[in-house]
């Protein structure tokens, strides 16, 4: 490793820290586990976008979506964050690195400095977009709802809301028909074809 | 915590996924972008769900997204397997194929 690494590293280690003393300053208990899983996430992002290996930016990613079940948690919505680890963790992940085995590593490709750039003007264009919806955002002023009393676990609405026909059935049963037809298409894409298409007249057989 | 600190939480994972889009020239990283962005969306939605209302419709919107993701990455990587047979490359910026 070398020692732009060891910096980067190091930086955000310390920005963690920094990120958990300021948690448990402001909120005690919640504050650092807010802080912990929004460091989790966010540094996760960064190793991605600055990390020179696909394979070690996959898993990067892994900490971001561990971290965004973590927030999950904290947002009293157990079942989802019990969702993103199955399916993100479990399925997209393993499938991004299938992905990585096609691309030859780049260790050559000088890209600090694009990403640096790239990470500075999208920045300010976000801060500044969500600057100008801030001035006219009415859901401020509006006082907060006190949250109602959790009533045993949130997995049982969400199943509830499932099978009510006056709520979400009719989008549950499309997504569990687009989901197969998505899955069954990409098999049927991604198998392994015999086919030249370098040569114009090539007879495909499977 | 408060909204504005997971709505902040939110912005920096998109600004994150906008960032490995555009800067990344690899169709590996431009994938990791979009569940990157994805996930903030999902932050956002959550968020305001447990904030702002008893309803469920935030929550059950991030788990329809959930899905609609896991498909859509099996898809584009039978695409990228495809691609990767016929080109030889997953590079964006050297399928130029369809210009000939």
């Amino acid at each position: 490793m070398e020692l732009s690494s060891k910096l980067w590293y190091a930086g955000l280690a310390l920005g963690t820290a920094a990120a958990l003393v300021w948690g448990g300053w402001t909120a005690a208990g919640e504050g650092v586990c807010f802080a912990l899983f929004a460091a989790l996430t966010l540094g996760g992002g960064l190793i991605c976008v600055f990390e020179r290996s696909v394979v070690r930016s996959a898993f990067a990613l892994l900490l971001t979506f561990g971290g965004v079940a973590g927030l999950f948690v904290l947002l009293e919505s157990d079942f989802l964050a019990m969702a993103q680890l199955l399916i993100y963790v479990g399925g997209v992940l393993a499938l991004l690195l299938f992905g990585v085995m096609l691309t030859p590593p780049d260790l050559k490709e000088r890209k600090l400095p694009r990403v640096l750039a790239g990470l500075v003007v999208c920045g300010a264009a976000l801060g500044w977009i969500s600057w100008r919806m801030l001035q006219g955002a009415s859901w401020i002023d509006t006082p907060v709802a006190a949250a109602p009393a959790p009533a045993g676990s949130a997995a049982r609405e969400v199943g509830l809301s499932f099978l009510r026909p006056d709520q979400y059935l009719v989008p549950f049963e499309l997504v569990a028909v687009l989901l197969t037809v998505a899955l069954v298409g990409a098999v049927y894409i991604a198998r392994r074809r015999r086919v030249d298409y370098a040569a114009p007249q090539a007879e495909e057989s499977t | 915590m408060s909204l504005g600190a997971y709505l902040a939480v939110s912005a920096a994972l998109f600004v994150l996924g906008v960032v490995a889009i555009v800067t990344r020239r690899n169709v590996i990283y431009v994938l990791m972008g979009i569940e990157m962005i994805l996930n903030a969306a999902n932050i956002n939605l959550v968020a305001f769900q447990r904030f702002h209302g008893g309803v469920e419709d935030g929550r059950m919107l991030a788990i329809f997204v959930i899905i609609l993701a896991a498909a859509e990455a099996a898809i584009v990587l039978a695409i990228l397997l495809n691609a990767f047979q016929m080109l030889g490359t997953i590079k964006p910026s050297e399928a130029d194929q369809l210009r000939e």
